[in-house]
């Protein structure tokens, strides 16, 4: 490796790492505006991040991934509400609610192959929405506001409130990247990173397929589930159609994963923070909006399957996250140039 | 009460054959090409909206402009194959089912913008509200001919795909490209006529899907689920499958819908995943 590219390298780690040190302590910088921008990015985020894992690596392209962060809403929902649950309590029946639904759910899906299975978790999510919409004490179709006494669990002043969920989308956004990290960097994300690249060399070298899809499908489920109960803290709202946004928590995350680069750490995250630097022009024009981040996908697509992080990884020579583990000196293989 | 849970079942059988019709064009694409095109149900309401266009702006009936449509849907097919998927098909199923996912939302929001989000019929004039008297049941006659239409499409395709020639070359090029390409026929051009053949059924669905029902800018999702259901309920590859898939799926709705709106879908649903789970290979498997 050239020394310029170990300087880019450095350089875009710093970058990395001022992005992440800014989020630590925005609260303290910023307006509930700002804030609530911020949290939203956080909780889209861990969408992308999940979705990745499952369509980059897991090969499980998932079109159904709103489904987890409607149920998420809907079990914290019930259980701070109806069941009179602590507040920070309900986040862990948001989780295990969303794991739940994803042991069934993987049932039925992981029967489907590959192109299949994508509108499967379409079809699931669908018939979850809908079971939801029937659901008498959660409003039925028209959805129920949160009791004004549950936001105020999480802080009587509007700015000490935004802020705490500020927090929680933070705390559940770094868990979910170092996990997922961590994951990857394991054995089982060594099998991930194999089938990635060739799923059937991966199985010949003794990678057990089935076992990594479904550690990879029950895992994102509960940071789902979290990302929704976080969503209607802010939203202070449930209802179908919201909670079970398929635009909002899996078109455009599909998108910002595309985008950015799939079968990366670096790609969602790059492709979630240009997707909210992009709304701020693109927002208002409506239907537009969609239009041009669907061709902009096709695009990039057609130019370079990795994303926009495909492209910076060529001119910056190498990985800013480390997923893989690097060949020891001895088994160097690269041929001088 | 029996006569009215019989004549419901006879509703949901012709529905069924609406259903068969949009699932054709899935089924072919799905077998030949193995990808599952995200945007096959807006790609549908998208020649509705075509359709609408073209018989107001010329004052012409409904059943007149689809002849004069389908030939452009052939020509969409086959150049969108040409000239976008080809390019991504083949090397794995990720890229194609993005593209066409992309494909999907833009379409979308491309009639949101164009047609606004109000709901749409077409009209075929009297073909509308006429009904035959059959027994002690009244049936409206564009169900029925719509019924029958799907069943003369099942055996027309039956015979194209595994009779003719065409149908000869579809199938070996679905089997094995490489293969195919060394024994000298061109699957560039061989996927681009089958996406020509999935647009005409595409055609002929959207004409008749917007005689039975009211679609708008966003319909197309709902479209794609129901042909997806179909084709798997019906066995993979298997034409006279869907069929018998859509008549199943046609009468969960029609008891579903006897509740409300939302269990018409659900129902719909719900009866797919426990037969699914029941024969994951589909009620009539080609294989």
């Amino acid at each position: 490796m050239r020394r310029h590219q170990h300087l880019s390298i450095a350089g875009g780690r710093i970058v990395l790492a001022g992005a992440a040190l800014g989020l630590a302590v925005a609260p303290s910088f910023l307006d509930a505006g700002g804030l609530t921008v911020l949290t939203e990015f956080l909780c889209l985020l861990v969408l992308a991040l999940m979705w990745n894992l499952l369509a980059g690596y897991a090969d499980i392209v998932t079109v159904g991934q709103h489904a987890f962060v409607g149920v998420g809403a809907y079990a914290f929902y019930g259980a701070v509400v109806l069941l009179g649950v602590d507040p920070y309590l309900a986040f862990a029946a948001a989780a295990l609610m969303a794991f739940a639904v994803a042991l069934p759910a993987m049932v039925i899906v992981f029967r489907l192959r590959a192109a299949y299975l994508a509108v499967g978790t379409w079809v699931v999510a669908e018939v979850l929405m809908l079971i939801a919409g029937k659901l008498p004490n959660f409003g039925f179709g028209s959805g129920v506001s949160l009791p004004v006494r549950v936001a105020r669990e999480f802080g009587a002043r509007p700015d000490v409130r935004f802020a705490t969920i500020y927090w929680l989308a933070f705390a559940l956004a770094a868990a979910t990247f170092a996990s997922t990290w961590l994951l990857l960097r394991s054995r089982i994300g060594l099998g991930l990173t194999a089938m990635r690249d060739n799923e059937e060399a991966a199985g010949a070298t003794g990678v057990n397929l089935v076992r990594a899809r479904i550690i990879c499908f029950l895992w994102t489920a509960p940071f789902l589930g979290l990302a929704g109960a976080i969503i209607t803290l802010q939203k202070l709202r449930i209802s179908p159609p919201a909670s079970f946004s398929i635009i909002d928590w899996t078109v455009f995350v599909i998108f910002n994963v595309v985008i950015g680069g799939i079968g990366s750490l670096e790609g969602p995250i790059l492709g979630t923070a240009l997707f909210f630097i992009l709304r701020e022009y693109l927002a208002q024009l409506g239907t537009w909006h969609l239009i041009i981040l669907g061709s902009l996908s096709i695009v990039i697509i057609l130019i370079e399957p990795g994303g926009l992080w495909g492209l910076l990884r060529r001119v910056l020579g190498g990985d800013l996250i480390p997923v893989s583990h690097r060949a020891r000196p001895g088994f160097e293989t690269n041929r001088k140039s | 009460m029996i006569a009215t849970y019989a004549n419901l079942i006879i509703q949901g059988i012709l529905l069924g054959g609406l259903y068969a019709i949009f699932a054709l064009g899935l089924s072919l694409s799905v077998g030949v090409m193995r990808f599952v095109n995200i945007a096959h149900g807006d790609f549908i309401v998208l020649v509705s909206f075509l359709l609408l266009t073209v018989a107001t702006a010329l004052h012409i009936n409904v059943l007149l402009a689809l002849l004069l449509v389908i030939p452009l849907t052939f020509a969409g097919g086959y150049l969108l194959q040409r000239v976008l998927l080809q390019r991504v098909i083949g090397q794995s199923v990720l890229l194609p089912l993005l593209v066409t996912f992309g494909l999907s939302i833009i379409v979308q929001n491309g009639l949101l913008e164009g047609f606004g989000a109000d709901t749409h019929t077409l009209s075929a004039g009297s073909l509308d509200t006429s009904s035959l008297h059959i027994g002690s049941f009244y049936v409206g006659v564009l169900p029925v001919a719509t019924f029958v239409l799907a069943v003369a499409l099942v055996l027309g395709f039956d015979w194209l795909l595994y009779r003719s020639r065409i149908g000869a070359n579809i199938r070996a090029v679905a089997d094995d490209v490489a293969a195919a390409d060394l024994i000298g026929l061109s699957s560039v051009r061989i996927y681009a006529i089958a996406m020509g053949i999935v647009g005409v059924t595409v055609a002929i669905a959207a004409c008749f899907m917007g005689l039975r029902m009211n679609f708008d800018a966003t319909s197309g999702p709902s479209r794609l689920l129901v042909a997806f259901e179909v084709v798997v309920l019906g066995g993979l590859g298997s034409l006279r499958g869907t069929l018998l898939g859509g008549i199943i799926l046609g009468i969960a709705q029609t008891l579903g819908g006897q509740i409300d709106g939302a269990w018409q879908v659900l129902a719909g649903h719900l009866v797919f995943l426990v037969i699914f789970l029941l024969r994951p290979q589909g009620l009539l498997p080609r294989y």
